[in-house]
């Protein structure tokens, strides 16, 4: 009875059914997770934690105070903490250890620290703690004292705060000035004086004579902008003196009272005495900054906007450059060339080419487009900028032809695939009117093959987006001085190294001095890449989708 | 839709109509103008032989009827009549094929010339995926024709002259994957009279159709052999009987019969076209 009972359900084909489910749900559950925890971990590290002030009685040492932040806990066998000579009361196999971030690197040496549970005593939350994010050292934590301008005391006590708040407004103010003065204006001089060495040079290679009316004319040229140049550089001292007129005394943990330039200070911020609603606006702040802004000390501060604006444009041009390529190969393939032996050859090559490992493409770039191709062309038209490479050097452009050349053949193969599903009555029905085998190409079978080279370019963006390997070689870098997209002719500079999510990940994981404090980001920014790809995929998605609306029914 | 396209001639007005059509004075090939002529014509798939020394000449402004079993050659030879076979590789011919008087495999035909003079209309609808606009104008885009009031003017007339311009005239800019089977085939007629064609060449226009669709399309039939010389494809011999001057009976590639419709229906000379139209075989 029951046997019979599990052949009709075995028959039924509900174990098929519980099986594809299962595999279903263990992929969703797996990409759920994954997003999850990177989201947690890094999206967490935003928030404004508060501040605890602690009395740490180490047996061995003195009893001292800390101020920080909490970090994580750990639970650790008696063995290993015997080890390290925490002896554990009789009968306790396990105690806890808590990583606190205590800041002020410059003071203490490490801004981490791993406390024993055991010896932690009495843990305040002082409402007036101050966090201060700086421009170098990482956080400061401390209680604020005195506000001082050129040494003098302006405000003491409860003053003190709000008299911060004023003074910090102004110096940001003047950072931004500044950066704003020697990113632009000072940019453009150098590339003038640069320019004009360049043509002084190809004037010399050119073999002009050195009594030439045209070098005179350089010079005249190269003394105006140093002119400006001068003009620009008091100004900026200016600038500076401005910015270093206020200071601020903050009391550490240990008692030292020590003074900090407000011109290191990004912000301050009391955590304690924030409500949810202040906290929840601090911590938009906090990400709108990592999201917009660049990286500081070694990557492991700041934004990662350049890394994001590299990773989005080269994308965007790997797929403009890939699009076109790998459509024209396909429809040749399908449509023109002979099906014989020697295609469908070409076309298993085609196919292997999606299996070769990327690093292989990355070499293949490095050698073929930055050397060969670059080389030549610094030889060509960038002659008078020898022996410093402009095209012969790592850059956007030929990573992103290093990622078009990876990713052709899943384009080539959606393509084709489009193109034989395209029923041969509709072929039929153009050459009937009248319209050669190109006017039917043009006019009606590649519109209605667009939805599926969309799909190719979908894949080929999500591909794309999340490689590293080949891109280490062709001109990704750990810290780009300038984005690929500027204000100074000709405003898009594709021979120019760039910053990358994945590499940034990788550098910011593996390469950073400050592991605690660059793990965090290691997940921000992976949820932000993850998010990135979503972004281009689903925006690639909603193109093919309106595609197809208008071939929708002549896919039967 | 307006409410007026809603309300359709009733059905048995067009019954009448179709009988009309059979009346009219007895027909004769020496009477006629030819606009076609085939002589000794032999087609090969490879090194199989599918149509085997076709000697046939068809009529300006007739419609003649190619019936037969499935598989006889009726199709291929249709498509021999705008050069639809050069599609596949494999095919070679023999002999001649006469266009007004020109051969049409010659070295020096334009096959988009060709195929503007011979339109051809195919068993299964197959509008563009464009809007019902743009699949009528395609023909004459395709001809370099841009000019916004001429399209207007020939999509009009052409969708008119395919009896389709009530139907669709408020819908003009909407995707033609939406009309109905009988109307994607009466717009690709529509489609393919838009360039004016002198020959029309139909394989079974209505066998994916209804009954009611497949009438409209016989009575379209009846109505453009004034402008067109038509030849239709069709496997419904009633089909054959009530819209042609002219029939063919095809079989295994070979053109066994070929007579005015009257007389090949009532009094066949060949006992293997008596068979298949009364049914014995095929």
């Amino acid at each position: 009875m029951s046997n019979k009972s599990f052949s009709s359900w075995y028959k039924s084909g509900s174990p098929w059914v519980w099986l594809n489910a299962g595999a279903v749900s263990i992929s969703l559950v797996m990409v759920v997770g994954l997003l999850l925890l990177i989201a947690v971990r890094g999206l967490g590290h935003f928030w404004p934690a508060d501040i605890m002030s602690i009395t740490y009685n180490d047996p061995d040492k003195e009893s001292i105070t800390l101020v920080a932040e909490a970090v994580e806990t750990e639970v650790v066998s008696a063995v290993r903490l015997k080890k390290v000579g925490v002896n554990l009361p009789e009968g306790q196999v396990s105690g806890e250890r808590h990583l606190l971030k205590v800041g002020n690197r410059d003071y203490f040496g490490l801004d981490f620290l791993w406390i024993n549970g055991l010896w932690m005593g009495e843990t305040t939350y002082p409402e007036d703690v101050v966090a201060i994010e700086r421009r170098e050292w990482g956080n400061f934590y401390g209680y604020l004292t005195t506000v001082k301008q050129q040494g003098e005391v302006v405000a003491t006590g409860d003053e003190a705060w709000d008299e911060l708040q004023k003074r910090l407004e102004r110096s940001n103010g003047l950072v931004a000035q500044i950066k704003d003065i020697e990113k632009n204006e000072v940019g453009k001089i150098n590339h003038g004086l640069e320019a004009l060495r360049l043509q002084k040079r190809q004037h010399e290679l050119d073999g002009l004579p050195e009594d030439s009316l045209e070098y005179s004319e350089i010079e005249q040229e190269r003394k105006q902008w140093n002119v400006s140049y001068k003009g620009l550089q008091k100004q900026l001292a200016d600038l500076y003196t401005a910015l270093n007129r206020d200071q601020i005394m903050v009391a550490i943990s240990d008692g030292r009272e020590v003074e900090l330039p407000l011109a290191k200070v990004i912000d301050v911020y009391r955590p304690n005495s924030m409500n949810v609603v202040e906290k929840l606006g601090f911590y938009f702040k906090e990400v709108w900054k990592f999201v917009s802004g660049e990286p500081r000390e070694a990557n492991t501060e700041g934004g990662i906007f350049p890394a994001i604006f590299g990773t989005v444009m080269m994308v965007m041009i790997m797929a403009v450059l890939v699009t076109p390529f790998g459509v024209v190969a396909a429809v040749y393939m399908k449509e023109y060339a002979r099906q014989g032996p020697m295609i469908r050859l070409i076309r298993i090559a085609v196919n292997n080419l999606a299996g070769v490992p990327s690093i292989v493409y990355g070499v293949f770039g490095l050698g073929f487009f930055v050397y060969f191709l670059g080389g030549n062309i610094d030889e060509i038209f960038f002659q008078a900028k020898l022996p410093s490479p402009t095209f012969g050097q790592p850059g956007m452009l030929w990573a992103s032809l290093t990622l078009a050349i990876l990713t052709v053949p899943v384009v080539i193969v959606a393509t084709e695939e489009g193109l034989s599903r395209i029923p041969r009555a509709i072929r039929e029905g153009s050459l009937a009117l009248g319209a050669t085998k190109a006017e039917t190409l043009w006019r009606t079978v590649l519109p209605m093959t667009a939805p599926a080279m969309m799909t190719g370019l979908i894949l080929a963006v999500a591909r794309a987006a999340g490689e590293v390997a080949p891109l280490m070689m062709v001109g990704v870098v750990k810290l780009a001085p300038a984005l690929a997209v500027d204000n100074i002719a000709p405003y898009l500079h594709l021979d120019r190294q760039f910053m990358h999510l994945g590499f940034h990940i990788y550098d910011v994981g593996f390469q950073s001095p400050n592991v605690e404090a660059a793990r965090p980001l290691v997940y921000a920014t992976a949820f932000l890449l993850v998010l990135i790809i979503i972004i281009l995929n689903m925006s690639a998605i909603s193109i093919r989708n309106r595609l197809r609306e208008t071939s929708k029914a002549s896919e039967n | 839709m307006e409410a007026t396209t809603l309300q359709k001639t009733p059905p048995a007005a067009r019954t009448i109509d179709i009988e009309s059509m059979q009346r009219g004075p007895k027909l004769n090939m020496s009477n006629e103008d030819i606009c076609i002529e085939v002589k000794d014509f032999n087609l090969f798939y490879g090194s199989k032989q599918a149509l085997h020394g076709i000697n046939m000449k068809i009529a300006k402004n007739r419609v003649t009827a190619f019936i037969g079993p499935s598989g006889c050659g009726k199709s291929t030879l249709l498509r021999c009549f705008n050069r639809m076979n050069d599609l596949i590789d494999t095919v070679s011919i023999e002999g001649k094929m006469l266009l007004d008087g020109n051969d049409i495999n010659a070295q020096s035909v334009n096959v988009a010339d060709l195929r503007r003079q011979v339109g051809m209309v195919f068993q299964k609808p197959n509008p563009f995926p464009k809007s019902i606009y743009e699949n009528v104008a395609y023909g004459l885009r395709i001809q370099g024709v841009n000019d916004r009031a001429t399209l207007d003017k020939v999509v009009e007339s052409s969708l008119k002259g395919a009896a389709l311009w009530d139907e669709v005239k408020d819908r003009l800019h909407e995707s033609a994957m939406g009309m109905s089977g009988g109307q994607q085939q009466r717009l690709v007629i529509a489609r393919a009279i838009a360039i004016e064609p002198e020959v029309l060449l139909l394989d079974e226009p209505a066998s994916a159709l209804d009954p009611l669709s497949t009438l409209k399309i016989e009575e379209l039939i009846y109505e453009l052999k004034a402008k067109y010389t038509i030849v239709i494809v069709t496997h419904n011999m009633q089909q054959a009987a009530r819209v042609s001057d002219y029939t063919a009976f095809m079989y295994m590639g070979e053109m066994i019969e070929f007579g005015s419709t009257d007389e090949l229906f009532t009094n066949p000379s060949k006992k293997q076209t008596e068979d298949y139209i009364t049914g014995r075989y095929g």
